[in-house]
């Protein structure tokens, strides 16, 4: 079903720079050649009845319900696959074509059952819109003959055409009792998300939707995406929300909090109540697509865990007491300016949070500099994207990705190096599928056997599977043979780099050590491959690099950035649609809580606390004095906290305890502490080593904006009020007025105006501006008042582009006889991060355990079976999973998720970390596996502690 | 804060400017890293470090936290 607020024009809108005029039903209309009859119909206010058609799928032509005449042509084309020409004269409605439809239409009805009353569908359904629009006042044909309908005959034997409600699928139900075989999901699911799990079984009347060989949904290749929920016209795919609530009433437009991609959604409501999601067909990043956490997956938010009042305790192992925001807020600032007293003015801090809004982030980052006095504030970015902001800041001048998402439908070659788009940003791997399918050539650089490289009618020109570790010596290999075969692009150089780094960079790549054939044995790719790989990018057209974390969490993360950006520059990939340097963000506002200067050494828009000039541009704003020093980076906090120097931390919306590495160090490191305060939905993992509880507000319960991985800002809206009763910047805001520093916004949007006065790159910027134009891409200032898709176009933000060197150094964390296996960590597509969110949906039906991914091979040595209990041992600890024995992998390389905090991945994740950035290494560690029969050591005291500390929550009382 | 784990930071980064033909620029480039990016209580520790003989630093991080120690003139106040 589609959202209740869209227009649907029955097939897609066609860019074309030639315009056609034509006469509709005596209106004149002029439309891009190209477009439908039915879409130019549509401009001009005309509806034609359709059924198959929607103008989120190219069109079809099938159900016959369309159909017009046209002066000079013979029979009723359909409309939908009728093509406008100049100077066509059409009717839509005469007394034949009326009489076909309504032929049409009892056809279809002869074989759909009249429960409409009681229909989930009803009040937004095609069908019976289509119904009373062709006049259908009787249906001839009966239903005593074949039919769908009913699970028997009249004579009471068994219909074997019916089919029962498939209801597997934990949020949509199958009711093939209802279909009319339009195809539209199929097709959704083959042109939308390109998964190809639905498919028309049979012929004529036997034809039937199915998904992949007649399973059932939940068993079936379907991705739960929702595409095809959306795409049917009836209720034979419906939403089990839709069906226990009914309708929506009204629908607002906002941004969904899950990856980096950012979809707009239209939340469907019933008052306060959330009916269904749709992905906006206008929006910027998703065109009206989703995957199933977006769409889905939003039940966390009303879930029985969280937690709405505020709690305080004296120590760990005190029961929770919960009182008043009063006194919460009233203790927090008490014990904050007692430990400064105490310990001085560097003794606290703050981390913000990459799943707040823009606004809430920047007020964390103020009151730690303008309130507390330090710069001691950090955020998640640390441990996911901040080799990204470091090396694109060094070769590029900005530290953001290049491009809009869009761009790749003008790219010829992919290179996806570190990243599993299909997985962990679904919705941008769907398009970048398309793309793919259209012809579009594709390198993957990974250790893994990602879905990208073999998926339907998609396979990669070459999948170089490197040795995890390798990224910097893969990219210098690329570099030596762009270097030697003559394949820069010299020209761009020339005009738009810095000649003496480029001449030093080139003389460094074209080192014999770097060549392909010098590395092979150390990367563990053939060098013919790696060669053919390299002239393909440096060849092959417009050529778009798509990276993830697995390029930058690594002990040369910052290094690897900047090769990716060489290689971008030697071949001049950068500053037009379709090529560019695009990394893939983690969470939903990596991106804006990085650009809100979240970082210990940067104000909002990336400028060094040291720079006298921005310092006293805050200092004149915020009328106070600020500290001209970095402060600490979270790595940093848990070292000083062991010191007993660091006392006190505020953490909003982030849990440490479970995301980040060497998970013994960071409980160590929170033990240390005075007072630390969590503001969050959930007890999470911190929580339970927290003194002060504050509750969240979720996304859907305040205003605000998200920036995702093209830099695009969109609007969060409030559909519901906060259930804990302050939304997240009030709480930072009350903190603040409390420790003394006073703040006093009234909406989110003057805090953006404030944001947008103190940071040159958007100084543009407005919650009006964003209402108006939908979504704006920054920098969006004077010089580009509309936002800006691509960056770099005529001269790089840094002026010129700076090449960097970056040799290969091999990481400290090596495999030995001890542990023999690379371990390499990643995500699932129905899972996010840690799982707080998701794992309080049903998305637990795809994934509800994190397992330990491992090659046959080393399976078998090691007398391993699909399923059994495997302990991981590394450096820094053990832990216990269950075993998948999977060819993904390489011998050598085990693989986990790490969503489910028992797991314990990261208690094996040891404290290596990027040179520049300390980035952890969480992608390669060095483990032996072996079988066991019962949890680890750290299983067994976390299993312990996490009783206690929920007995000390139920505890939790008034006093 | 545990002076080994900054001995290895630094040692991390000085291997990344260990490519930099001109060893010079390379102690600049570690130097000019750590004064951006380092909180200056880590600084001074490391400093203090190489003062005390700078155990476990490697030749390049040692000349880049010689380096600092010159550049950075908050640490002499």
């Amino acid at each position: 079903m589609l959202s209740i607020v869209e227009i649907d024009r029955g097939t897609p809108a066609v860019l074309s720079d030639k315009q056609v005029t034509l006469e509709i039903d005596g209106c004149s209309i002029r439309v891009p050649e190209g477009t439908s009859v039915m879409r130019a119909a549509s401009q001009a206010g005309i509806n034609i009845p359709k059924l198959c058609a929607t103008d989120m799928l190219d069109a079809f032509g099938s159900c016959r319900l369309c159909l017009v005449e046209i002066e000079g042509r013979k029979g009723y084309p359909a409309s939908c696959t009728t093509p406008v020409a100049d100077g066509m004269k059409v009717s839509t409605q005469t007394s034949r074509l009326a009489e076909i439809r309504r032929g049409v239409m009892e056809l279809y009805i002869s074989d759909h059952p009249l429960d409409c009353l009681t229909c989930p569908a009803n009040g937004h359904c095609e069908l019976q819109d289509m119904a009373g629009v062709v006049g259908l006042r009787e249906v001839r044909y009966g239903y005593d003959g074949a039919n769908h309908v009913f699970a028997n005959t009249k004579e009471g034997a068994s219909n074997p055409r019916f089919a029962s409600k498939d209801e597997s699928n934990p949020y949509f139900t199958f009711d093939p009792s209802k279909c009319i075989v339009c195809s539209r999901c199929v097709r959704a699911c083959d042109e939308v998300q390109g998964t190809f799990a639905l498919t028309i079984q049979g012929r004529g009347f036997d034809s039937k939707v199915s998904a992949s060989q007649d399973n059932s949904f939940l068993d079936s290749e379907c991705v739960s995406c929702g595409a095809c929920v959306q795409a049917c016209p009836t209720a034979t795919l419906s939403e089990k929300s839709l069906i226990e609530l009914g309708q929506a009433e009204h629908s607002v437009t906002t941004t969904c909090a899950y990856c980096g991609v950012g979809c707009s959604f239209r939340a469907e409501m019933q008052g306060e109540e959330i009916v269904r999601m749709v992905p906006n067909k206008d929006g910027h990043a998703n065109h009206g697509h989703s995957c199933v956490k977006g769409r889905f997956a939003f039940g966390y938010a009303t879930h029985p865990d969280r937690i709405n009042t505020p709690m305080i305790r004296q120590k760990i192992t005190d029961p929770w007491r919960i009182v008043s925001w009063d006194v919460a807020i009233e203790h927090v600032a008490s014990e904050f300016k007692r430990l400064q007293a105490k310990y001085g003015k560097f003794s606290i801090g703050g981390i913000t949070s990459s799943r707040c809004t823009n606004e809430e982030t920047y007020l964390v980052q103020k009151l730690v500099r303008a309130g507390f006095g330090n710069n001691n504030v950090d955020t998640c970015a640390r441990v996911c994207h901040s080799p990204t902001g470091y090396g694109l800041k060094a070769t590029m001048g900005e530290s953001a990705g290049t491009q809009d998402f869009d761009s790749v439908e003008c790219t010829d070659v992919v290179l996806v190096i570190g990243a599993n788009p299909t997985d962990a940003h679904p919705v941008f791997g769907s398009q970048m599928k398309q793309r793919l399918r259209a012809g579009a050539r594709l390198i993957v650089i990974d250790p893994r056997r990602i879905d990208l490289v073999r998926t339907p009618h998609i396979k990669a020109d070459y999948h170089l599977k490197l040795r995890p570790g390798t990224n910097v010596a893969m990219l210098n290999a690329l570099a030596h043979v762009i270097v030697t075969e003559g394949l820069v692009d010299e020209g761009f150089v020339a005009a738009r780099c810095e000649q003496p780094a480029f001449e030093k960079w080139r003389a460094f790549a074209a080192q014999e050590k770097h060549s392909p054939e010098a590395m092979e044995a150390e990367i563990g790719v053939p060098a013919g491959m790696v060669r053919s790989a390299a002239r393909l990018y440096a060849t092959g057209g417009n050529a778009a690099i798509y990276y993830g974390l697995g390029v930058t969490e690594h002990s040369q993360g910052s290094t690897a950035v900047m090769g990716i950006a060489n290689l971008a520059m030697a071949t001049g990939n950068i500053g037009r649609a379709g090529v560019g340097v695009n990394p893939l963000r983690g969470q939903n506002n990596v991106q804006g809580s990085c650009d809100m200067g979240s970082f210990p050494h940067e104000f909002p828009g990336y400028r060094h606390v040291g720079d006298a000039a921005v310092r006293a541009s805050f200092e004149q704003a915020w009328g106070v004095h600020l500290h001209d020093e970095p402060g600490l980076r979270i790595p940093n906090m848990f070292e000083a906290a062991i010191d007993g120097q660091f006392k006190g931390l505020y953490i909003e919306g982030e849990d440490i305890a479970q995301s980040d590495p060497n998970t013994q160090h960071v409980t160590a490191a929170l033990e240390a502490m005075e007072c630390v305060v969590v503001q969050d939905l959930f007890l999470n993992e911190t929580a339970k080593f927290a003194h002060v509880f504050l509750p969240g507000s979720s996304f859907l319960e305040k205003d605000g904006t998200f920036i995702n991985a093209e830099r695009r800002i969109s609007r969060v809206r409030k559909v519901m009020r906060p259930k804990n009763g302050y939304a997240d910047w009030e709480v930072t805001q009350l903190l603040a007025n409390a420790m003394g520093y006073s703040m006093n916004y009234r909406h989110p949007a003057e805090i953006m105006d404030e944001i947008a006065r103190l940071t040159p790159t958007f100084h543009g910027v407005s919650f009006e501006k964003i209402d108006r134009l939908g979504s704006i891409q920054w920098p969006c200032n004077e010089e580009h008042p509309e936002g800006t898709p691509v960056m770099h176009v005529d001269q790089f933000v840094r002026g010129k582009g700076r090449f960097m060197l970056t040799e290969y150094v091999p990481t400290s964390e090596k495999v030995n006889a001890a542990y023999p296996l690379i371990l390499t960590t990643g995500r699932i597509l129905s899972q996010y991060n840690v799982g707080a969110q998701t794992r309080r949906t049903p998305n637990v039906a795809w994934h509800e355990e994190d397992r330990l991914e491992i090659h046959p091979h080393d399976a078998e040595e090691r007398g391993i079976g699909e399923g059994d209990w495997v302990g991981i041992e590394s450096r820094a600890g053990q832990t216990v999973l269950r075993a998948r024995i999977s060819e993904r992998m390489q011998p050598g390389v085990v693989y986990t998720t790490f969503h489910f905090p028992g797991s314990g991945a990261n208690v094996i994740t040891t404290e290596n970390s990027d040179w520049a950035t300390n980035c952890p290494e969480y992608k390669v560690t060095a483990v032996q596996v072996t079988r066991v029969n019962q949890p680890s050591e750290w299983q067994k005291r976390y299993q312990e502690f996490s009783q206690m500390q929920q007995a000390l929550l139920d505890a939790a009382e008034t006093p | 804060m545990n002076i080994e784990r900054l001995v290895a930071m630094v040692n991390d980064i000085s291997r990344y400017f260990a490519s930099e033909p001109d060893s010079q620029a390379g102690a600049a480039g570690i130097a000019d890293h750590l004064k951006r990016f380092w909180e200056p209580g880590m600084r001074k520790q490391i400093v203090a470090h190489l003062a005390a003989g700078g155990a476990g630093l490697e030749p390049l991080a040692k000349n880049g936290v010689e380096r600092l120690a010159e550049i950075d003139t908050k640490l002499r106040a």
